[in-house]
């Protein structure tokens, strides 16, 4: 027979699949089953957040970084008011810090959760997912107990939090971390022993320190091929440096190392909340300085400099003393940073957003080139995407 | 790093690379370098492989937009070096016309940062693999981050149902963009009255 020559085939992957985490279209070209070249076409959940933030006073922009990794949504507020309290140069009280601290590593539970049982899913297992959002209920249910809302909390102001814990959270939320860890046990005992899960994710993914390294790469990802940077221990901010909690480094970085990996993160996230509640001082949750933090309500009733201050900041808002600054955080899926630039004004000349994913999503050529089809939903789901904070 | 110890680095740089670099810079805790543009490959390299620099990842790349200067775009590099625990911050300036290096031989991360910069902002870089559009819609118009685009955009799409696909027409408003200027009287935009005879006299004091 003479020989036939095969083209490639060419196979669009999403922009509404299931496996996408969102609205990702990815072309692929095809040599049989495995892929020869993937090129993601991102942007489908682009909102212009960084256009809209340069209309907004500095205290209006803040909700919209809950809208840009809606899974962790206060860890997002927290790398922007610490971009603006750079530039303020304003104190934030202790009290205020344990909190951010606390809701930080709830925040990084939530997106665990979700990261962790969504890629089981993709691979084939349903069990996990349907017990960890029970889980993953109750921590938004400490969201709206301290802020009003599930997601969209708007609860990290420049200066503080917006109020204080009210009575009784930090013992619920103590008694939660007590249950936790078995119902966490239970889910790993499906899953990472589990013979269908391992054959899908181990060696599949692989990346070198290196190349982690040259593609930008943060976070788990890059502390799964075995550098060990994390921003809370390498350059601490807020009350990380007086906690003790380890670092979790992979050596093997495929994705059943990450995955491992979020598992123990969520363990020593645990370690923290507990920690802060314990070591939680009181004191004001805001700065004192009304300058930039408004008043409480009820000196407001009494004093007449405090309501100016008030109708000021919630009118005209803060002014911004001018410069530029770039603050980082380490959020749950790695390095989010915040350039802000400042002309002096009450509104941010130009704030770029530095989204994690973009940085992990721009290497899926590089991880999938020479897998199966099969596999790219395996190294998307470990590669722990939102396209909230991709696309912004 | 304590801010002598950034000023000492930023200086030690200036001098390895004295016809690139134009300042330097440390405010607010960070090192700042500007560049001249056509430089910018040489200078990342440099930061790069130098053993006292080791600046192994470029975390972000973004472009800022400054109308009133002739040279009206920044790109903004920000470098992380594990080894020294220290960021620093190189930027270069540009125009419409003038295209930037691609820095992608030196970090592969930056062909995505790039084509970004280039949707949002326009501004060109030389040499880049595949500078399409990043973050806008296929066929996209213009350039969204520059100050002189409106917040509505120019056009909108919906589904019709007699064309039976999305359409795209002129953005229309039912009501006016509101941009409130809740700046006070006395530092806002001057706000010439149709008539007043006086606006252009120098202020005098007090009375009015």
């Amino acid at each position: 027979m003479a020989e036939v020559d095969i083209k490639n085939y060419c196979l669009n992957f999403g922009p509404q699949h299931p496996a996408a985490h969102g609205v990702l279209r990815m072309v692929m070209e095809l040599d049989g089953e495995s892929i020869v070249r993937v090129d993601p076409h991102i942007g489908l959940l682009h909102r212009g957040t960084e256009k809209l933030i340069e209309q907004k006073q500095y205290l209006q922009a803040m909700p919209y970084f809950d809208r840009l990794d809606y899974v962790a949504p206060m860890n997002q507020e927290h790398v922007f008011v610490m971009a603006i309290e750079k530039l303020l140069d304003a104190e934030v009280p202790i009290r205020a810090q344990y909190i951010r601290v606390l809701y930080s590593e709830i925040g990084r539970i939530l997106n665990h959760l979700l990261n962790l049982t969504t890629h089981a899913m993709d691979v084939g297992a349903m069990t996990p997912i349907c017990w960890m959002f029970e889980e993953r209920e109750k921590l938004m249910e400490f969201y709206e107990r301290v802020s009003g809302a599930r997601f969209h909390a708007a609860y990290f102001r420049p200066g503080g939090v917006h109020q204080d814990l009210p009575a009784g959270l930090a013992d619920d939320i103590m008694a939660w971390t007590e249950t936790y860890l078995s119902v966490q046990d239970d889910m790993e005992t499906l899953l990472i022993d589990n013979r269908i899960f391992k054959q899908r994710n181990v060696d599949i993914g692989v990346a070198s320190a290196e190349e982690a390294l040259a593609w930008g790469w943060t976070g788990p990802m890059l502390r799964s091929t075995g550098i060990a940077w994390d921003l809370r221990r390498s350059q601490p901010y807020e009350i990380y440096s007086e906690l003790d909690f380890n670092i979790v480094v992979g050596n093997s970085g495929d994705c059943y190392d990450r995955f491992m990996m979020r598992l123990a993160e969520m363990r020593e996230s645990v370690k923290i909340i507990r920690q802060c509640i314990e070591k939680m001082p009181s004191g004001p949750v805001m700065s004192l300085d009304h300058k930039i933090a408004p008043p409480r309500r009820a000196l407001m009733k009494t004093s007449m400099e405090s309501l100016i201050h008030h109708f000021k900041l919630y009118t005209e808002g803060f002014h911004v003393p001018e410069g530029e600054v770039y603050a980082a955080i380490e959020a749950p899926k790695g390095e989010l940073g915040v350039y802000l630039v400042s002309d002096g004004s009450n509104r941010p000349y130009r704030c770029k957003i530095r989204a994690p994913g973009f940085a992990h999503m721009q290497s899926m050529d590089l991880l999938c080139k020479g897998h199966m089809l099969a596999d790219a939903p395996a190294v998307l789901g470990a590669m722990d995407i939102v396209f909230g904070e991709v696309d912004r | 790093m304590t801010d002598k110890a950034q000023i000492e680095l930023g200086d030690a740089i200036a001098a390895s690379l004295e016809n690139e670099v134009v300042s330097t810079e440390v405010a607010l805790g960070e090192l700042t370098i500007t560049v001249r543009a056509e430089r910018i490959q040489k200078v990342l390299t440099f930061l790069r492989d130098n053993a006292d620099c080791c600046f192994k990842q470029l975390v972000d790349l973004c472009g800022a937009d400054y109308p009133d200067r002739s040279k009206r775009f920044e790109v903004i590099y920000h470098l992380l070096s594990h080894q020294l625990n220290q960021r620093i911050r190189v930027k270069v300036a540009t125009d419409e016309d003038t295209p930037v290096p691609s820095v992608v031989d030196v970090f592969p991360a930056a062909s995505w940062y790039e084509r970004e910069t280039w949707d949002m902002y326009g501004v060109f870089f030389a040499d880049h693999p595949d500078l399409r559009r990043m973050l806008t819609d296929y066929g996209f118009q213009g350039h969204p981050l520059r100050k002189d685009f409106p917040v509505s955009g120019y056009v909108e799409c919906r589904y019709s149902d007699d064309a039976g696909r999305i359409v795209y027409e002129p953005v229309k408003l039912s009501q006016e963009n509101r941009d409130f200027d809740f700046m006070s009287p006395w530092e806002s935009a001057k706000y010439i009255l149709p008539g007043d005879e006086k606006a252009d006299e120098p202020a005098d004091g007090e009375g009015k």
